[in-house]
C-alpha cells in the first residue's frame, strides 16, 4: 500500500527518542526510510515539555532529506497527549502515530485536535495524518472501524509489546502470538486502502530472528516494520526487496499480457503456465514495488515507449 | 515572569544546558569547546528569547556541547518556560 505521504518507499520505521538531539541529527545517514521520533515511552515524565519542545524545533528547522517524519505522542490518555500535537502539528512532520487507540473515538479525538489547530494556524486541513497504534485486545478487535474513524488515518501499526501483555502471553521468539493480531491489523488495512507497519523486534543482537520476523511481515502484507536501532534497517529493507527471479518473471507476465491486450487475444501464458488476471495484477503490484524501492526494472512496453521516443 | 531559576538540556554531545535564572537585567554566560565559533549565534537566540519570555531581565548560562541551532532554541525556550511555572502548575500538568 502506497503511503499517502507521496510515492516514497516506507519499509522501515526507525525509533529515536525524542529527546536525545545527538541521535536525531544523525537520522539522514541512519538510512532507514522512515523515522518515528518517540515523545512517549522512551521520554522520561519529568522531560517531556523538553523533548516535544525539540522535536518541533528539529522537525521544522533540520533537514531530513528523503526521510518521511513522524512523531509518536503520549495517548489521549494521557495529560501530554493535546501539549504535544500543539507543539508538533504545525512542525511540518508528515503523520503523527497515535499510541493505545482502542477504539474509534481515540482516532476521532485525535482528529479533532490536529483539525483545531490545522485551522488556527491557516495550515491545510487534513495535511497531518494519522497512523493509529493497535496494542490491545480491544484495539486489535476494532481494527477496521480505527482504520475508517477519519480520513486523516494513513496506516494501522501493531504495537507488540502493550499487547502481549494485555493478553497475558509472553512474546516469543517465532511470534505465534501475534499471528491472528498480524493477520487482522493487516487485513483491516487493506479493507480501508491504508499501510501497515508491524511491530518492532528487540532483541538487536538477534539478527537472524529480526530477519525472520521481518520476512513474515511483507509476505503477510505489512508495508512495513519499526526499528529500534539502525543496525536493524538493512535486514527490514531486505525482508521488503523483492526476490530477483520472482521479479523477472514479473516482468514477462506483464510483457505477455500487454502483447496479448494489443492482440486482441484473452487467454495467455508464460514460461509453459496459464496466466490470468490476478497473477498480472500481482505482476504489476511487485514491478511497482521493485521501482519503488529503487531496483532496475524494464518492461516491454518500456522498451516500446523508448523506441517511439526515439523515433525507430 | 521568571518565577524561579529552572535548567534545561544535558551535557551529553550535541546538546546543552542551559540554566535560566530571575534577574533585573540580561546577561549570558555561554561555555564550551567551540564557544568562541558559536558566541555570536547564542547570544543572538538567547537574547531573542530571552526579550519575548522574560523582557524584565534573565541570568542564562549555556555549556554548549556542539548542539545544532535547533537543539539551543529548544533548550533555551524549554528553560525560560520552567522558570516561569509555579511548583503547583507543574504537578498538575504532569510533571511539565
Amino acid at each position: 500500500m502506497m503511503m499517502r505521504t507521496g510515492r516514497r518507499p516506507c519499509r522501515s520505521m526507525l525509533y529515536m527518542p525524542g529527546n536525545n538531539p545527538g541521535m536525531m541529527q544523525h537520522v539522514p545517514a541512519f538510512g532507514a526510510d522512515s523515522v518515528l521520533l518517540d515523545l512517549e515511552d522512551a521520554v522520561a515524565e519529568r522531560e517531556k515539555d523538553a523533548a516535544r519542545r525539540l522535536v518541533a524545533h528539529f522537525v521544522r528547522e533540520v533537514d531530513f532529506g528523503s526521510v518521511v517524519v513522524t512523531v509518536r505522542v503520549n495517548g489521549a490518555d494521557t495529560p501530554w497527549f493535546e501539549r504535544d500535537l500543539e507543539e508538533v502539528v504545525p512542525s511540518g512532520l508528515a503523520a503523527v502515530r497515535i499510541p493505545k487507540c482502542h477504539s474509534p473515538e481515540d482516532v476521532k479525538r485525535a482528529d479533532a485536535v490536529i483539525g483545531r489547530i490545522e485551522r488556527e494556524r491557516d495550515m491545510p486541513e487534513g495535511g497531518v495524518r494519522i497512523h493509529a497504534m493497535l496494542e490491545t485486545a480491544h484495539g486489535i478487535e476494532r481494527a477496521f472501524e480505527i482504520a475508517r474513524a477519519s480520513e486523516r488515518v494513513e496506516a494501522l501499526t501493531l504495537g507488540g509489546q502493550d499487547l502481549t501483555a494485555d493478553m497475558g502471553v509472553q512474546k516469543t521468539r517465532d511470534g505465534v502470538e501475534l499471528f491472528y493480531a498480524r493477520g487482522r491489523v493487516v487485513m483491516a488495512a487493506k479493507a480501508a486502502g491504508l499501510a501497515a507497519f508491524d511491530t518492532v523486534w528487540t532483541d538487536i543482537e538477534d539478527t537472524e530472528g529480526l530477519k525472520n520476523e521481518a520476512r513474515l511481515a511483507a509476505q503477510m502484507g505489512f508495508t512495513g516494520k519499526a526499528a529500534i536501532h539502525p543496525s536493524q534497517i538493512d535486514a527490514i529493507h531486505e525482508a521488503w526487496r523483492p526476490d530477483p527471479r520472482e521479479l523477472r518473471r514479473a516482468v514477462r507476465v506483464v510483457g505477455a499480457a500487454e502483447r496479448a491486450e494489443r492482440e486482441g487475444r484473452g487467454v495467455i501464458s508464460v514460461d509453459g503456465r496459464m496466466v490470468d488476471a490476478p497473477i498480472v495484477v500481482r505482476a504489476f503490484a511487485l514491478i511497482q514495488l521493485g521501482r519503488l524501492y529503487g531496483m532496475d526494472v524494464i518492461t516491454e512496453s518500456d522498451v516500446i515507449a523508448e523506441s517511439k521516443e526515439a523515433g525507430l | 515572569m521568571l518565577l524561579k531559576t529552572a535548567q534545561a538540556g544535558t551535557l551529553e554531545s550535541s546538546d546543552c544546558l542551559v540554566v535560566v535564572s530571575p534577574a533585573d537585567s540580561h546577561s549570558l554566560e555561554y561555555s564550551g569547546q567551540n564557544a568562541a565559533i558559536f558566541k555570536r549565534r547564542t547570544e543572538r537566540i538567547v537574547a531573542e528569547i530571552a526579550k519575548r519570555c522574560a523582557p524584565q531581565g534573565a541570568a542564562v548560562q549555556v555549556q554548549d556541547r556542539g548542539a545544532l541551532e535547533a537543539t539551543l532554541r529548544a533548550r533555551v525556550e524549554t528553560a525560560f518556560e520552567r522558570a516561569s511555572k509555579q511548583e503547583q502548575q507543574m504537578s498538575m500538568r504532569g510533571g511539565q
